[in-house]
């Protein structure tokens, strides 16, 4: 382990030899420009036109795709405005979702990868309708949900539901636990109101809370109970399909296993369609049928799990497969240890945008943008090693 | 974050069963051995019911209120405005003057002047007597007058009480008012947020670039030109004081809304389909609350100055009512302040008293409310 270590170590000094040894060979810097005027003139610079943000051609899935697939997102995008000129017109975005096509079939899980600022986040939320998108089509359960507004999509809203990362600030803290979980079911009438208490309590029994917990607040418990009210919180409702944002993340490894099987069970109980974002390869292993994998805002490879796992295509898969850890000592693997971090989504690379941490990067690559298409059947992937046509 | 603070509270007083020694020996001589496994057993019943019992589940309500009670200086604060409130609104239903009512025991004269004159042989005589009363001004205190009467002879404790009522409810009103206000205007804002906030937060700004004192001398001139008298004034004066207090409010309610409506909760109201009129009286208000009860106590001491500096300038609450603001408005005249203690003094510390009252019982409050306050 050492000798690995101090390999490591070496190498990383070597080529940070090398890039500084390169920085003094490279032409001077560009003078700096004076910081008002910079300023200025983005005040004056034209924004960026509307239409170049819908520049995909998409063709409405057809009729056996919408019964298959309770949710189909086709080209979703959320740009946040970093800069803006004068007249309030954005010049520069913030891409945390660029162009994300998925599905997801009814009663199915599909987890969704990637290092953390990847949007994974931003995508389970932007596609909820919880943040405004920049543009896309999204339909879900057979209905075509791209221009609903606040009001249209409370309708549907209990329907979709999500499970928050961090279950502290998640709840709300003047509410007593039968009030958060019964709120929905008040709101949406899923059962008539003499009831909600029998069904709420029913529900939390279900969740592995106990049923004298309904009046107490949630400052009371732990993290791990916590994320137990919110995922009866989200199943109060009976929805079709719920987003688990990093559900287990705050918890630790004996109460991850107890929520997941929790949460598996209630999907066989219920035909549950999940959208499971986690940063931990081996839950998402776990739990879900397909994968989709995410770097930088788009996704690179999705796929069912035993294709992801046996036989990944894009290389930024391949390192993030390498880096889960085996439980044998004696086990050795070639790591792929990516080198850098996670490039800003606010000025993102050109071409491919992985191109700046791949271990098989080709000239295309830093000029040209991979095509995002399927290879096999229900195996798509975004790379220039592949035939683009 | 806040589950430091468990609210479980342990009555070990009231669990434990405690037998005195005597009862025990009593019990042990007359009854036999199985009588005393029964109480065994019914002992360790009664111990599994106390673990469920011993375990109080406390409302965050409660739990503040705990944390309230435990400051000694608070407590003081929340007894001494009980006992004014009681005394001012209870006080003067004992006695049968009223705040306007004049004493005209100041002492009797009486002049009588005789005419006598002769009308056909007989003699009229013909009396002339007035009786003057002269009114018992600056008096000092007596059995009759507590704390003595004021430069019009009226009685100054009644005064001080039914002043109190006025001063006391006076601040209650406008606080209450103002909050109203500068919630829905604040909540507006923060909710809502983009052009609303925009125009909301300007016209605070403005509000806040306004000089209040020489405004409300004007508004006071304004009313006096138009005859406006009498209670309509206090009316008047009430609307002027929420006018001029609802910016600072409403600053605070839009701050709390902006921060606490990117929480993740709201998220979660959003993503369960919650309308918006729940979400702001369900879930945002509640949670600005207490600031707001302690900006409203804070806000209540300072009121009540307020009112008493318009009421001593002569501009506020209109003679013959009482104020403790014009009461000691008899300050002004240099005999009184030299000789007179007992007109000015017991306004002047009521005054005083009510503030710091009200400024102990927010801040308080405020500790209370402070889930970073362990004790």
């Amino acid at each position: 382990m050492k000798e690995q270590v101090q390999e490591e170590l070496q190498e990383q000094a070597q080529e940070q030899a090398q890039a500084e040894v390169k920085g003094e060979e490279a032409p001077a810097a560009p003078k700096k420009e004076n910081p008002f005027v910079v300023g200025a003139k983005k005040l004056f610079q034209a924004g960026i036109p509307r239409a170049s943000l819908f520049d995909y051609e998409s063709a409405p899935p057809t009729e056996e795709e919408l019964k298959e697939n309770i949710l189909i997102v086709n080209h979703l995008k959320k740009y946040f405005p970093v800069e803006t000129n004068l007249i309030g017109q954005p010049i520069r975005y913030l891409k945390a979702v660029d162009d994300v096509s998925l599905r997801i079939p009814y009663g199915k899980t599909l987890g969704v990868v990637g290092e953390s600022g990847c949007g994974k986040t931003t995508l389970g939320r932007t596609l909820l309708g919880l943040y405004d998108k920049t543009a896309g089509e999204v339909y879900f359960d057979g209905k075509d949900i791209t221009k609903y507004g606040d009001r249209q999509m409370n309708t549907i809203r209990k329907d979709m539901q999500v499970i928050f990362q961090d279950p502290y600030s998640s709840l709300s803290p003047r509410f007593t636990v039968g009030g958060i979980i019964g709120e929905g079911v008040a709101v949406h009438k899923i059962v008539p109101h003499k009831e909600i208490k029998d069904y709420v309590v029913n529900l939390m029994e279900r969740c592995g809370l106990q049923p004298q917990y309904y009046e107490r607040y949630p400052y009371e418990f732990s993290g791990g109970q916590r994320q137990r009210i919110c995922i009866a919180r989200a199943l109060a409702v009976k929805p079709k399909f719920v987003v688990c944002d990093e559900p287990v993340s705050a918890l630790d490894v004996s109460i991850q296993a107890q929520i997941l099987n929790l949460l598996r069970e209630l999907q066989k109980e219920m035909q549950l369609a999940y959208m499971f974002i986690s940063h931990d390869l081996s839950v998402v292993q776990h739990v879900s049928d397909d994968v989709g994998v995410m770097y930088l805002g788009s996704m690179v490879e999705c796929g069912s799990t035993e294709r992801i796992f046996n036989n990944p295509m894009h290389p930024y898969t391949k390192s993030l497969l390498s880096a889960v850890p085996v439980p044998d000592p004696r086990s050795k693997r070639e790591r792929i240890i990516l080198q850098g971090s996670i490039p800003s989504p606010a000025n993102p690379p050109s071409g491919c945008r992985f191109h700046t941490r791949c271990p098989e990067c080709m000239e295309i690559c830093k000029t040209q943008t991979p095509v995002y298409r399927e290879y096999e059947a229900g195996h798509s992937c975004a790379c220039h090693l592949y035939p683009q046509e | 974050m806040e589950n430091k603070e468990m609210g479980i509270s342990e009555d070990s007083e009231n669990t434990k069963p405690v037998l005195s020694e005597g009862e025990t020996a009593e019990t042990a001589s007359a009854e036999t051995v199985p009588a005393e496994a029964v109480s065994a057993e019914a002992e360790t019943s009664a111990e599994t019911e106390d673990l469920s019992e011993r375990v109080k589940i406390l409302s965050p309500a409660r739990l503040v209120l705990k944390r309230f009670f435990r400051s000694k200086l608070s407590v003081i604060g929340l007894v001494t405005l009980l006992v004014l409130y009681l005394v001012c609104f209870i006080g003067p239903l004992f006695s049968d003057m009223s705040y306007d009512t004049v004493d005209l025991n100041g002492g009797e004269n009486t002049q009588s002047t005789t005419i006598t004159y002769t009308v056909d042989g007989e003699d009229y005589t013909m009396y002339d007597i007035t009786y003057t009363a002269s009114i018992n001004r600056n008096a000092y205190p007596s059995a009759q007058h507590w704390l003595g009467t004021d430069e019009n002879g009226r009685d100054v404790l009644i005064r001080v009480l039914y002043g109190g009522q006025i001063s006391l409810t006076i601040g209650i009103v406008v606080v209450v008012l103002e909050t109203i206000v500068g919630v829905i205007l604040g909540g507006l804002a923060g909710y809502f947020g983009k052009w609303v906030d925009q125009i909301i937060m300007r016209i605070v700004d403005i509000f806040y670039c306004i000089p209040q004192m020489p405004i409300l001398l004007i508004c006071s001139a304004i009313l006096q030109a138009n005859e406006v008298n009498g209670i309509a004034r206090i009316y008047w004066l009430c609307l002027v004081l929420v006018f001029f207090g609802w910016s600072g409010t409403a600053r605070l309610v839009r701050g709390q809304i902006l921060s606490l409506r990117e929480q993740e909760f709201m998220l979660a109201e959003r993503s369960m389909g919650v309308p918006a009129r729940r979400k702001i009286f369900l879930h945002l208000i509640p949670n600005v609350l207490p600031l707001l009860i302690v900006q409203m106590t804070l806000g209540l001491g300072g009121i009540i100055l307020t009112e008493s500096t318009l009421s001593y300038l002569g501009l506020g609450v209109p003679i013959p009512y009482a104020t403790w603001g014009n009461i000691i408005q008899a300050l002004r005249d240099f005999n009184t302040l030299q000789y007179h203690f007992h007109i000015w003094g017991p306004p002047g510390i009521c005054i005083m008293l009510a503030v710091l009252s009200f400024n102990f019982v927010g801040d308080g409050l405020r500790d209370a409310f402070d889930p970073k306050m362990k004790k």
